[in-house]
């Protein structure tokens, strides 16, 4: 198949683009839109919110979720906030600065179209949910609170307590609630998508198994929106929910859709460093407790004195020292990097010496223990649950895990995926946040690719199918796809094997934490190149799935998302091998300066790196194509945060 | 550094929702610092390797935020911490030696799916009768439009923090539904966005608590087993609000009438 890509970025000034291309794009009249069944996978905040207000508008929504109900999506545990370019704290913000900073926290991967696009809605996103009632932080006078979060050095992140994300998600979903109540949407929970339907060139559909009766069931439709979230449990330890998965957007890379930057994850500096080997998961500390504390570790090596015996003089307080202007908020890139390096030294702390302090008793001197209680009393409160460590009289230990992935299926300007008439939403896609994403921008992009972007331009696309019905699922396409879901199933179940989808996809993800994790060189990246396809070839011979796979099984659920981030950690590994260069999150050894900062390669590698599909060998059969990015309003310069 | 602990487990199994169900006993070795569900991910491998199938549970976020998980660990709903839900529970509150009950969820509302999973739908139900504010996309005026004093906003945070898990309906002796279903009505209630559905948003949505649940007969114990110590407090607000209800939602049919 000839894949060309074609950004579609509307002609013009940057700030005029939106507009003119919204005008640009065909409508619908309202009483032709119930005509139009859209198929949404995914009920997170890209989904939730797509849903929705496609639903008001008056299309025939479908949305599914895996989960039990759509407020579980993963969405849920985002602490921190939410960016808006409001400025109303006068301190010099704007739509401009806020699209500045994106781009320049991307590390200059990004688009300025989409991300300009991005800022400009930031601020309706925050009319829209406070008006749905998110019970947003509010100063003493009525109006929103805000506060910095790394990477920014203006205050214009709104946040609901330690739990932004849970309410923005409540507020998406009780919008969706409200269409599921008129009847504009259905609800299919306890659905997994298993595949897309292609035919004619186009997205008709996708095949689901119900988690419940293991039946395979087909849903066709106009459009397909893929709102599926990130790759980042590819790592086995990640912070995303257990559930996390690539399959959606995989399976539909296997059909045609483009796969960007595959090797792009951000390593999120703040987590709780693992245990033990029974950890299943890594838990996120919130970035806003970089605020008010501060991240040391001793000066001397292998210091085994408690963190209190260790005097003042005797700690390094590294960030601080190395970037005296953004402190302790630098981006999340470089904080997780200069950990890395700490920890590595030998300078870590913890029983197992792999973490940092995170000191919060100078802000207790300062503001008092019951203000620091206020701002993150939940955090610390969790923080003693995991631990069993007060982190009122002991500092935090934090290291680095991923947490977010800025790759993800390769969209144009609509948001639509290389397949027409599938699109891809939120973290699913590929499109912002460029080589890092900055604290807080996370559930804009998802909100305002959900609330304010796909219900302009999927109609766009729909425009032109105006008067066609969606295919009769009994169709070859779909009852062949559908085939091709049920053997699958049918060929891991019959591997009886030795062990179980869980022990696969530990040894998967400490094979790309180890060569494809916070930073990378050639010779482990060809490494991972070979061991990832023999690590696939033996559980494809040797897994091991129990029970009944015609009904509840959530083993079986475990091996179909484990064998896709097989395939799928391969072509990270072979972009993160082509990218000659460092950038964000992705830091490749062999480019570093002389003060071990990420060296980017403007000449060579301003593009984006999307993937076709080739076949099953995947690192020699892939192909790449390249977007280049072309910048008409930023200079582009070396990140320096010093 | 952390420590061993032997456990003696008696799990709830459950093959289908038409089975009628065992315990099982099992024992096991994990770690102090491992979480409870941890503790359960090692018992499945260990069943696992033995070719028995294993444990079907719900979870997801692990940090104690979409409320996905909910057991019950010796008749406690999420066990013995308070303010804590099954997958923030760490096995460092067991002694070594320790007997260990887990049930699922068990009210009529709650249809056991599998083993320890239930199905919490009637939930999503209660929210889709009338749990949202009536707001279109693209129809909000700017968010510092609508100021909201501080404490309003701050107990309205304290129901929104819900997180869904069930605890609520499990731990009450007649399975009702109240706590959830005040929590979710009073957030938008104590707000100004939220004042127009009022009244109309408390009757439907009780009404529909009352199709699925049983009543409250203020035994308490909702917010004892609730992780995020939600108050029974938001019961009584949304007993006010019900009651008047029936006086405003009259008077407004009156007034429709004579209009």
């Amino acid at each position: 198949m000839a894949l060309t890509l074609d950004a579609k970025i509307p002609p013009g000034p940057l700030a005029d683009k939106w507009d003119t291309h919204k005008f640009d794009l065909k409508l619908i009249g309202p009483n032709n839109r119930r005509k139009f069944t859209v198929i949404v996978v995914g009920t997170g905040l890209a989904g939730a919110s797509a849903a929705a207000s496609l639903g008001e508008q008056g299309y025939n929504v479908k949305v599914f979720t895996y989960h039990d109900s759509p407020r579980r999506a993963h969405s849920i545990a985002a602490q921190g906030g939410i960016n808006a370019a409001k400025n109303y704290r006068n301190d010099g913000d704007s739509v401009y600065r806020l699209f500045y900073d994106t781009i320049k926290g991307g590390d200059y991967r990004a688009r300025e179209g989409n991300v300009y696009r991005l800022a400009q809605v930031s601020g309706n996103i925050i009319d829209q949910c406070a008006a749905q009632g998110v019970p947003f932080a509010r100063e003493y006078g009525g109006l929103l609170d805000n506060r910095s979060f790394g990477g920014a050095q203006v205050s214009r992140t709104f946040y609901a307590r330690g739990q932004t994300g849970q309410q923005l998600l409540l507020g998406a979903y009780q919008a969706l609630a409200r269409q599921i109540h008129l009847g504009t949407v259905t609800l299919y929970n306890r659905m997994e998508m298993q595949d897309v339907v292609v035919h004619d060139g186009r997205a008709q559909g996708i095949t689901c198994r119900d988690l419940l009766t293991g039946e395979i069931t087909s849903f066709a439709g106009h459009a397909v929106l893929l709102c599926t979230g990130g790759y980042g449990n590819v790592y086995f330890l990640s912070t995303n929910a257990k559930a996390c998965n690539v399959t959606a957007t995989w399976r539909a890379h296997k059909r045609g859709a483009a796969f960007a930057n595959p090797c792009f994850t951000q390593i999120h500096p703040t987590c709780i460093p693992p245990a033990d080997e029974f950890q299943s998961k890594l838990t996120l500390m919130s970035e806003s407790l970089r605020n008010d504390g501060r991240i040391w570790v001793p000066k001397e090596f292998d210091d085994n004195r408690t963190a209190g015996d260790i005097p003042e003089d005797a700690r390094d307080y590294y960030l601080e020292r190395k970037y005296p202007a953004f402190g302790n908020l630098v981006p999340r890139d470089v904080a997780s990097r200069n950990s890395k390096t700490v920890v590595d030294e030998g300078r870590g702390v913890g029983p197992l010496k792999n973490g940092v302090y995170l000191d919060f008793s100078d802000a207790i001197n300062r503001f008092g223990a019951e203000t620091i209680k206020a701002r993150y009393g939940n955090l610390f409160d969790m923080y003693e649950r995991i631990t069993g460590e007060d982190p009122y009289t002991e500092p935090m230990r934090i290291y680095p895990a991923t947490h977010y992935t800025m790759g993800g299926l390769w969209v144009d300007y609509n948001l639509m995926t290389t397949i027409p008439g599938l699109f891809a939403l939120g973290e699913a896609n590929f499109s912002d946040h460029g080589a890092n994403r900055l604290g807080a921008s996370a559930l804009m992009q998802g909100l305002a690719d959900g609330y304010f972007v796909a219900p302009s331009t999927v109609p766009g696309y729909l425009s032109g199918l105006l008067g066609t019905s969606v295919m009769d699922t009994n169709e070859a396409a779909f009852t062949e796809t559908a085939a091709a879901s049920q053997s699958r199933i049918d060929e891991l179940v019959a591997v009886k094997g030795t062990r179980s989808p869980d022990h696969y996809h530990r040894e998967l993800g400490k094979l790309v934490w180890d060569y494809c994790g916070m930073s990378r060189n050639r010779a482990g990246l060809e490494k991972a190149l070979t061991e990832i396809p023999a690590l696939r070839e033996e559980f494809w011979s040797d897994v091991r799935v129990l029970g009944d796979p015609n009904g509840f099984n959530q083993s079986l659920e475990k091996a179909l998302r484990v064998a896709d981030f097989m395939e799928m950690a391969e072509l990270k590994a072979a972009d993160a091998l082509q990218r000659e260069e460092s950038c964000g999150g992705h830091f490749r050894e062999e480019h570093q300066t002389e003060e071990g900062e990420a060296q980017r390669d403007d000449d060579n590698f301003a593009f984006v790196a999307a993937w076709e599909y080739g076949g099953p060998n995947i690192s020699s059969d892939s192909i790449l194509h390249k977007e280049q990015l072309d910048f008409e309003n930023v200079q582009l310069t070396q990140r320096s945060y010093k | 550094m952390s420590k061993m602990l032997n456990l003696n487990l008696k799990v709830w199994r459950q093959s289908g929702p038409d089975d009628s169900g065992h315990f099982e006993e099992y024992t096991t070795t994990v770690a102090d610092d491992a979480s409870f569900l941890e503790m359960l991910d090692y018992v499945n491998e260990q069943l696992i390797a033995d070719n028995k199938e294993p444990i079907a549970f719900d979870h997801d976020c692990r940090e104690g935020i979409c409320g996905s998980c909910g057991l019950m660990i010796n008749g406690q709903a999420h066990g013995p911490q308070k303010g804590t839900a099954t997958c923030q529970l760490h096995m460092r509150k067991f002694e070594d030696g320790a007997n260990i009950v887990i049930e699922p969820w068990r009210a009529a509302a709650f249809p056991i799916i599998k083993d320890l999973a239930v199905n919490r739908a009637a939930f999503d139900r209660i929210i889709e009768s009338g749990g949202y504010i009536t707001v279109n996309t693209g129809a909000a005026q700017d968010a510092n439009e609508i100021p909201v004093p501080k404490d309003a906003a701050d107990a309205a945070m304290d129901a929104a923090a819900c997180i869904g898990c069930g605890a609520c309906v499990a731990a009450c002796p007649n399975s009702a539904g109240n706590l959830f279903t005040a929590a979710k009505i009073q957030h938008l209630n104590l707000l100004p966005q939220g004042q127009a559905e009022r009244f109309q948003r408390t009757v439907t949505m009780v009404d529909t608590m009352e199709e699925f649940f049983g009543s409250c007969t203020n035994y308490g114990e909702c917010q004892e087993a609730c992780p995020k110590e939600i108050s029974i407090d938001f019961i009584a607000m949304m007993n006010r609000d019900y009651v008047k209800s029936m006086l405003v939602n009259r008077r407004r049919l009156g007034e429709r009438k004579i209009g």
